[in-house]
């Protein structure tokens, strides 16, 4: 049973939460978040929900509480963006050291300075090495359903961390789409009673979080943590098995889109992707082998995977959607590249930085790419390993 | 020492009270000695130290617990003493 609705991504977002009904919401506005939680706080006064929500002066504040909160054994969520994702950044690494599965929606939204209010994925790249799980939406389709199997993800007994879910500000966050909500009763048996590890609320096993370890076990400490990960793929795929059977939605840890016998790829994340799955159509409508991979698993990144299922292309641009300022390469580009470096037959692999800061990605631009790629694979050669794209010149 | 198979999720501790094992008392450089006679048995110095180093029994003050006491120095400035001489002095810990 589901109920078809034309809903922003934020408004559904908030549904998603209404259903789950977390124990503890702690959150700070932030455009363009803003929406998702004043919904989700109508939820809480209107008393359809019993969440407790915590109105705390900053997101510093707001992750702090929820990682004293999900220490104490309670189901929490939160949710920002830009600005407010870095002013997490110390809780980030906190939150994910403990162990503790909290979720939080990102709103994609460009970092200042200058300030931009608009989408770009600096924010979530940012923090891409936070040891937050993150997964990647395309649509507010993509983004309620990963709301809901986030929980399931990060409470899973053998993972246990921190799941950032990922969709674009303004275009995905604040657009109406026709979306599919799934039955209360439906998501609620889905993500089931939040079971409790090591809760500080069970005061007859007392216990301690975040004690002081030095040079001489740290190191034992990291290795165990970042075994845990290892786990995080195939959990990512069992939820997505189980989360298929009730709504007829299939999901993996990246999307292949006419990959399989294509000669040019392209890998871009979240809605541009949309975008350039249309411009492929025409183009293979041409005759042109060209395909698409969308990750939605970015982290932990699955390198095997997505280098075997690039390695056979000719050529491949990554789009990304932020530049790791500071004179390095796009963060997608430089996983990509990471996945294929061992390979002896790769792809030539070029970077287009685009939509910085809300720029708006057009058919004409993937067309540009696509084109690219064709010249590339033509003369054999990279002009440009870097370039940016739809600038002014 | 641990191996790392042996870290529990989160690094949490689950013995309680494990703090104990850690003689905090190795640290200090100015040590705090009881005068007894000038003790008027107003347990400030219980009440303001910060490592629970001072041990009341029944409601009377004991003497110091030097396992865990820093020498910060807090205990022999509350204090106020008998007529002015007060009953905790501060003296160089000799080692």
């Amino acid at each position: 049973m589901t109920k078809v609705v034309a809903v922003t991504g934020n408004e559904a977002v908030a549904n998603a939460f209404r259903q789950i009904e977390p124990d503890v919401c702690a959150a700070y506005p932030i455009t363009p978040q803003t929406e998702l939680m004043q919904r989700f706080a109508s939820f809480v006064s209107n008393g359809q929900v019993k969440t407790e929500l915590i109105l705390v002066e900053s997101e510093h504040s707001a992750i702090s509480a929820c990682v004293g909160a999900a220490a104490a054994g309670g189901r929490v969520a939160t949710a920002t963006s830009s600005q407010g994702l870095a002013l997490m950044w110390e809780i980030l690494f906190i939150a994910s050291g403990l162990r503790l599965p909290i979720v939080m929606p990102v709103v994609n939204r460009a970092l200042s300075a200058p300030i931009n209010i608009h989408c770009d994925h600096s924010d979530a790249m940012g923090a891409r090495d936070s040891g937050w799980i993150q997964l990647w939406s395309e649509n507010a389709q993509e983004a309620y359903d990963n709301t809901i199997q986030a929980f399931r993800i990060a409470e899973h007994m053998d993972i246990r961390l921190p799941v950032m879910v990922c969709y674009d500000g303004f275009i995905i966050s604040h657009s109406i789409e026709r979306i599919e909500y799934l039955d209360d009763e439906v998501v609620k048996r889905f993500v089931g009673e939040y079971k409790t590890l090591y809760p500080l609320l069970d005061i007859d096993k007392p216990k301690s979080y975040g004690p002081l370890i030095l040079t001489d076990l740290y190191m034992e400490v990291r290795k165990a943590h970042a075994e845990v990960y290892k786990n995080v793929p195939k959990v990512v795929l069992k939820v997505a098995k189980e989360f298929e059977k009730i709504s007829g939605r299939k999901y993996g840890l990246f999307e292949s889109y006419r990959l399989d016998d294509a000669e040019i790829g392209i890998v871009i994340l979240n809605s541009a992707a949309g975008t350039t799955k249309d411009v492929i159509d025409e183009y293979r409508d041409k005759g042109v082998k060209v395909g698409l991979l969308k990750p939605r698993l970015f982290r932990p990144f699955p390198y095997e995977e997505i280098g075997n299922a690039l390695k056979h292309l000719k050529a491949v641009s990554v789009l990304d959607r932020a530049d790791a300022f500071g004179g390095s390469f796009g963060p997608l580009y430089l996983d990509i590249a990471t996945s294929l470096c061992n390979f002896d037959e790769k792809p030539l692999l070029i970077n287009r930085i685009y939509g910085l800061g809300g720029r708006d990605y057009m058919p004409e631009h993937a067309a540009e790419v696509i084109e690219e790629l064709r010249e590339i694979t033509k003369k054999g050669k990279i002009k440009s390993f870097k370039e940016y794209i739809g600038v002014r010149e | 020492m641990m191996k790392w198979k042996e870290i529990p999720p989160g690094m949490v501790i689950l013995e309680p009270g494990s703090a104990l094992k850690f003689k905090t008392g190795s640290w200090r450089a100015f040590k705090p000695r009881w005068i007894k006679d000038n003790c008027i048995n107003c347990l400030l110095c219980w009440l303001y130290c910060p490592d629970n180093a001072v041990k009341v029994k029944g409601g009377k003050r004991q003497d110091f617990d030097y396992d865990y006491c820093k020498g910060c120095g807090i205990c022999a400035l509350e204090c106020p003493g008998k007529k002015g001489n007060k009953a905790i002095v501060m003296e160089e810990e000799v080692k």
